[in-house]
C-alpha cells in the first residue's frame, strides 16, 4: 500500500487558494480516476473536482468551510502498489488557461453584465432610480426581482461594504487573463473564406433523417474538422511555459461558449478528433447545459488545449481572438452568410464563412497557421468524412 | 398541454422562450421583428426551443422550416398552420 495526496487544484494561473466546499466522499470510499470527489470554491465560482487516482479514502485532511492554498494536501488516499506519491495531474500544465477559470466562475454565475431581470424588478429599479446595471441576484444564475433592487437601493442609503461581487469578480478574472495574453503572447492573425456550402447540405440532411432531439449543430463539424487539422499540422495544439512549446497530449477542444448576461467560458470537449459527430454533439449539449445551468469540472477547466469559437448563425462575419495562455491559438469563425463568389468565370452563390487564426508566434509562424487554416478548409468539403 | 387557440398558443409558446430567456418582457416584445435578435438566444438554445414545442405541442419542426420561425407573429401563425387551428 501507498499513499496518495490527493490536493488543492490550481485552476488557473491566478488562481492562490480555493475554499473546500463539500466532500463528495468519506473515509474507507472507494474512488476511481476521473471522480468527482469535492467541491471547491475559487473566488469565481464552485468548481466540481475530480481525482485522477484509484484508492480508498484514509483521511479527509481538510474539514467543509476552510480556504486552503494551491498545493495544499486536502485527503489522503490509499493506493494498491507502489503508487506515485504525489498526484499524477491531468495533462494540462500548473498554470491552466486563465480564461477558463472565468469560466468557472461563470459557470456558476450562470449570467453576467447584462442579468436577468424581471418585468416588476425593472419597474420598481425605475421607481427607486436605482441602476440595474448595479444590482445583482440573490442567488448566482437567478432572476433579479424586486428585492434585490430594494436591497442595493437600502444599501445605496448607507455606505455598505463591498459585496463579494461574483459578476464583478468574473469580470476581473477576464481583466486578468485577456491582459495577460496580450502582454506575453505576440499575436499573428490570418483569415480565409471557407465555403460551406457543402458540408451545410449535408449536415442538413443528416438531420432530415435524424429526430429532432438528434440534430446537431453544425458547430460540432467545425469541432471535428479542426481536430483532425491539428492532427496534420503540428505545433498549434498544446501550451507555451517555461520559455517552450508544450504538445498537448490529447486533442482536447475549449469551446467558446458565451454567457446569458455575459463573459465567456471556454470548457474542453475531450479527445475532440477521437469522437463521431454524435458523440461530439452530445458532449457539447452537456457542456453547455452545464455552463448554464449547472457546474462544471476541474478537468474541463484545465484542459483544453486549443480553443475554437464560433458565431452560428447570428452576429458578425469575423471574429479575432485573444489567445487563452497557455495555450498558442484560437480558431474564430464568423457567421455564415451566402456570399458570391467567381467560380470558373461565373458568378455564384455559395454559403460562406470566414475562419481566422489567431497564432502564438513564439510557437509557430504564419506559414504553420496557414497549414492549419488550409486544412481546416479542406476536411470541411468532405463532411461526410467527419462523421 | 392541449392547445385549442391562438391565446393559448401565444401563451405556451412565449412560456417556452422564457425558460430560455427569463428576462425578457413579452409584452412589450416587437412581435413583427426578428425574434432572436430581441431575446438574444443563440443556435443552441434555439434547438432547444424546437425540442420544447415538439415536446409540448407534438410537432416536429424541420430545419428547413427554421426561416419561417423569424418572429413571434411568424412562428404563431407557423405553428397555427401546423397545429390547424385556422
Amino acid at each position: 500500500m501507498a499513499r496518495f495526496e490527493f490536493t488543492m487544484p490550481s485552476l488557473g494561473a491566478d488562481m492562490e487558494a480555493g475554499t473546500l466546499v463539500e466532500w463528495h466522499v468519506k473515509p474507507g470510499d472507494a474512488v476511481k480516476r476521473g471522480q468527482v470527489v469535492a467541491v471547491v470554491e475559487t473566488q469565481k465560482g464552485a468548481i466540481d473536482v475530480e481525482i485522477w487516482q484509484d484508492g480508498s479514502v484514509a483521511e479527509l485532511v481538510v474539514a467543509p468551510g476552510t480556504k486552503v492554498p494551491v498545493g495544499t494536501v486536502l485527503a489522503l488516499l490509499d493506493v494498491a502498489g507502489e503508487g506515485p506519491a504525489k498526484a499524477p495531474q491531468p495533462e494540462a500544465p500548473a498554470a491552466a488557461p486563465a480564461l477558463s477559470v472565468v469560466a468557472a466562475g461563470a459557470a456558476a454565475a450562470s449570467t453576467a453584465t447584462r442579468a436577468r431581470v424581471s418585468p416588476a424588478a425593472r419597474k420598481r429599479a425605475l421607481e427607486l432610480g436605482v441602476d440595474l446595471a448595479q444590482v445583482g441576484p440573490s442567488s448566482p444564475g437567478g432572476v433579479i426581482e424586486s428585492a434585490d433592487v430594494e436591497r442595493v437601493a437600502k444599501a445605496a442609503a448607507a455606505p455598505a461594504p463591498a459585496t463579494g461581487d461574483w459578476q464583478s469578480a468574473m469580470r476581473q478574472a477576464i481583466a486578468a487573463a485577456m491582459a495577460k495574453s496580450k502582454r506575453e503572447i505576440p499575436h499573428y492573425y490570418l483569415g480565409t473564406e471557407i465555403d460551406m456550402t457543402r458540408a451545410l447540405a449535408w449536415l442538413e440532411a443528416e438531420n432530415a433523417r435524424l429526430p429532432v432531439t438528434g440534430r446537431m449543430l453544425y458547430a460540432v463539424l467545425l469541432v471535428k474538422a479542426l481536430a483532425l487539422a491539428l492532427r496534420e499540422v503540428p505545433g498549434m495544439n498544446g501550451f507555451w511555459t517555461d520559455g517552450a512549446f508544450r504538445a498537448g497530449a490529447g486533442i482536447h477542444v475549449g469551446m467558446a461558449i458565451a454567457m446569458r448576461g455575459g463573459g465567456l467560458v471556454a470548457p474542453a470537449i475531450h479527445d475532440a478528433d477521437r469522437k463521431s459527430l454524435p458523440e461530439l454533439m452530445a458532449a457539447l449539449r452537456d457542456l453547455i447545459t452545464r455552463v448554464r445551468g449547472g457546474r462544471l469540472r476541474s478537468s474541463e477547466l484545465a484542459d483544453p488545449t486549443i480553443t475554437l469559437t464560433s458565431l452560428g448563425d447570428q452576429g458578425v462575419e469575423e471574429v479575432y481572438g485573444v489567445i487563452y495562455p497557455p495555450q498558442v491559438a484560437l480558431v474564430g469563425f464568423g457567421r455564415v452568410t451566402e456570399r458570391v463568389r467567381a467560380e470558373n468565370g461565373t458568378a455564384i452563390c455559395r454559403r460562406m464563412v470566414t475562419a481566422t487564426l489567431a497564432g502564438d508566434h513564439r510557437a509557430s509562424d504564419g506559414h504553420r497557421g496557414g497549414l492549419l487554416l488550409t486544412a481546416l478548409d479542406r476536411l470541411l468539403q468532405e463532411p461526410e468524412k467527419l462523421a | 398541454m392541449t392547445v385549442t387557440d391562438r391565446a393559448g398558443l401565444r401563451a405556451l409558446v412565449v412560456d417556452t422562450l422564457a425558460a430560455f430567456a427569463p428576462e425578457v418582457d413579452y409584452d412589450t416584445l416587437a412581435p413583427d421583428k426578428p425574434l432572436r435578435e430581441q431575446i438574444d438566444i443563440d443556435s443552441f438554445d434555439f434547438l432547444n426551443v424546437i425540442i420544447r414545442l415538439h415536446e409540448r405541442l407534438g410537432i416536429d419542426i424541420p430545419e428547413a422550416d427554421y426561416a419561417r420561425l423569424e418572429t413571434l407573429d411568424s412562428t404563431l401563425a407557423y405553428l397555427a398552420q401546423r397545429l390547424g387551428l385556422d
